[in-house]
């Protein structure tokens, strides 16, 4: 089992025959990922790394049963894209693409949930369920098969994270990178049920950045909600203050959102809180030890 | 992007949100001929820096005279600035912004953001005007109205209304003129895409009218490409001089104040390795991402950036390889230490997407300085021992 995707999951790239739409699609496929085709416009019609190619997401759906789709269009044209990838009947986008504008998503994200589409990303690694489906752009070699299940915001840490616990000899149902932007799609609040509901997966590991307050959201819902044990590591505690964002969004979230806050409400809610993502591995094996 | 209290003041005149008037000038006999171009008795001479505060750090400043005006520029122009915002080095004043006097009757604040958690922008309000924002959000925050803007639908009167209502605003036609001014800031918000706007003080004149006496904006940098004429206002002397030359090659940096320089791949690792030096007892030089792209001409210059420090005893290159081929990095060490006297000890893991080939190039160079580490916490140990000289 997994959460959201699995080998049958039939999926379309959009921006497909652009140069990273190739080169990561290429690798997907590679990796066993059920790629049904592409869609970019004008080049309808087409044959792109053995898959059809159709000018709009509509005809792709029709033609192929896509239900997810992989988003690489440039960022003045993502929130076009993840549109009409929700207008088409698309059940979720993953949406790697850095740098789109956040008025953009705002309103994209606003229209996908209206059409009942979930979103990832934007600006994130993607999504991975080991050895079966890969949907992004992390390395697929070093997420091994196995019982946890990972949430992060940094794409680098979901490596390092899933690094480790392979390593200390456990593996991965399912890792999603949900990316750090000021507007995202499916965050910890959503994902910790699907684990939490996940028959395989043992426990959790969530890892979390500075700014805004999605983590002490996490840590509330952990509290009521989730029985298995959570590793948590919160990036960000020497870094230096106001760096991003001004004050006037910490006084909307009403925290600052900063590490040691967030890393004090995980921990009050009985999650594994570490200093260090060095210490991410060790501490997996100590929960799932228990 | 940060832009200065007059270019806000340009963008608010543009939309109709009403401002004194006011002329910026470079010099002192500018500032003079500006005041006598405003005309009036009684002018503010007031410092323009990227920082909030300057009234309090003697960056602003009454004139009742034209003499006095240009006398005051002439302090002011060419000072250093220190603000709570500024931090204890200080901001170089070069320009001053010339404004004609305002009949202050009431103090207010208004400011738009973004609601992450309502993911829709909130405008702030509040009559704590004048004061720390921050201050009132945390001793009084009952005082702040927030009422979030679907902007699906847009600016509306019952918006207008929960603003007015909650700043006892009671006479109708101050009300009126209130609603007309926030939905005209909440277009400026919208259409220019905004980060973050703060008016701090928005004033009630002696007759009623209300005045943006600052202004505040900031942008987001993702949506510049669509708004040049907002690039055009950008002031490379506001901007760190390293940070920016950093990010001609796509390297994001940011200076911090201890001993071991840190290159990384992504964010959140940056971070996290900055936090693992400092779990182990040393002490992180600065922040560097080096990106998606990075090849080996990027890694040279961030070893170039990182090694203007001083103060760096050791560097921790710290890899994990996804879109970033390991191969790459360490041909630009190999660039790097050609290219650069690399005179410290420098500690490498590269880890993930071609990390054998890599291994390979460095172990053939045999790099005096070049100390491979396994992992993380191998590369963290060994960067904090080479910086204490161990």
């Amino acid at each position: 089992m997994s959460i959201l995707v699995n080998k049958e999951t039939k999926v379309i790239v959009q921006g497909f025959t652009g140069s990273e739409g190739t080169f990561h699609a290429e690798q997907c496929i590679a990796y066993g990922t059920n790629i049904v085709g592409g869609v970019t416009p004008n080049k309808g019609g087409q044959e792109h790394l053995g898959k059809p190619v159709f000018d709009t997401v509509k005809e792709a759906v029709e033609a192929t049963g896509a239900t997810v789709s992989m988003v690489f269009v440039p960022p003045a044209f993502v929130a076009d894209a993840v549109m009409e990838a929700a207008d088409a009947g698309i059940e979720l986008a993953v949406i790697i693409t850095e740098g789109a504008p956040v008025r953009d998503m705002q309103a994209a994200k606003a229209y996908a949930t209206k059409h009942g589409m979930k979103t990832i990303g934007p600006n994130c690694p993607g999504i991975i369920t080991a050895e079966e489906c890969k949907i992004g752009i992390m390395p697929g070699m070093i997420f091994k098969k196995g019982n946890v299940g990972l949430i992060s915001k940094s794409g680098t840490l979901t490596y390092e994270g899933a690094n480790q616990v392979c390593k200390e000899g456990f593996g991965i149902t399912t890792a999603v990178g949900i990316g750090g932007d000021p507007i995202i799609g499916l965050s910890y609040k959503q994902l910790l049920p699907m684990f939490e509901a996940d028959p395989e997966t043992e426990a959790i590991v969530m890892i979390g950045e500075i700014g805004g307050d999605l983590e002490i959201q996490a840590a509330e819902f952990i509290k009521e909600n989730i029985t298995k044990p959570v590793v948590a590591f919160i990036a960000g505690q020497t870094a230096p203050k106001g760096k991003r964002m001004g004050h006037a969004g910490a006084i909307v979230s009403g925290s600052a959102g900063t590490a040691a806050e967030k890393m004090a409400a995980l921990e009050a809610a009985g999650v594994k809180v570490v200093v260090s993502p060095a210490e991410i591995g060790k501490a997996v094996k100590e929960v799932l030890s228990k | 992007m940060n832009i200065h209290e007059y270019q806000a003041k340009q963008i608010f005149a543009k939309y109709g949100v009403p401002t004194p008037k006011g002329i910026v000038a470079n010099t002192p006999d500018q500032a003079a001929k500006n005041a006598a171009e405003l005309g009036g008795d009684i002018w503010v001479v007031k410092a323009q820096i990227h920082a909030g505060g300057r009234g309090l750090g003697g960056g602003v400043k009454l004139a009742k005279s034209i003499d006095e005006v240009r006398t005051l520029a002439s302090e002011i122009l060419g000072m250093t600035l220190v603000t709570h915002q500024t931090g204890p080095e200080g901001k170089l004043v070069q320009k001053v912004y010339i404004e004609e006097g305002a009949d202050i009757k009431d103090e207010l604040y208004l400011g738009v953001v973004l609601d992450r958690a309502k993911e829709m922008p909130v405008i702030m309000a509040s009559t704590e005007g004048g004061m720390e924002i921050e201050k009132v959000a945390e001793e009084t925050p009952e005082k702040i109205i927030k009422v979030a803007v679907d902007p699906a639908i847009g600016f509306q009167g019952f918006h207008g209304r929960e603003l007015v209502f909650g700043l006892g605003i009671t006479d109708k036609n101050e009300q009126k003129k209130f609603i007309d001014f926030a939905s005209k800031l909440y277009r400026v918000y919208v259409e220019n895409d905004a980060e973050l706007i703060e008016i701090n003080p928005l004033i009630k004149t002696g007759s009623g009218d209300f005045l943006a006496l600052d202004g505040k904006m900031g942008f987001d940098d993702s949506a510049l490409g669509r708004h040049p004429e907002i690039e055009d206002m950008r002031d490379i002397s506001e901007e760190d001089p390293d940070e920016r030359e950093a990010s001609q090659y796509g390297l994001s940096y940011v200076a911090l104040d201890g001993e071991i320089g840190c290159m990384v791949n992504g964010a959140g690792l940056a971070m996290g390795t900055m936090d693992t030096i400092n779990y182990m007892g040393g002490t992180p030089a600065n922040f560097l991402d080096v990106g998606g792209k990075a090849n080996a001409e990027t890694v040279a210059k961030g070893f170039e950036i990182i090694l203007k420090n001083p103060n760096v005893k050791a560097i921790f290159v710290n890899i994990f390889g996804g879109i970033v081929r390991c191969d790459r990095i360490a041909n630009g060490i190999l660039e790097a230490t050609k290219m650069v006297d690399v005179h410290v000890p420098v500690i490498v893991r590269l880890d993930g997407t071609n990390a054998l080939e890599a291994a390979e190039i460095l172990k053939n160079a045999n790099i005096a300085n070049v100390i491979p580490a396994t992992d993380l916490a191998d590369g963290a140990a060994k960067a904090v021992a080479a910086a204490k000289g161990e």
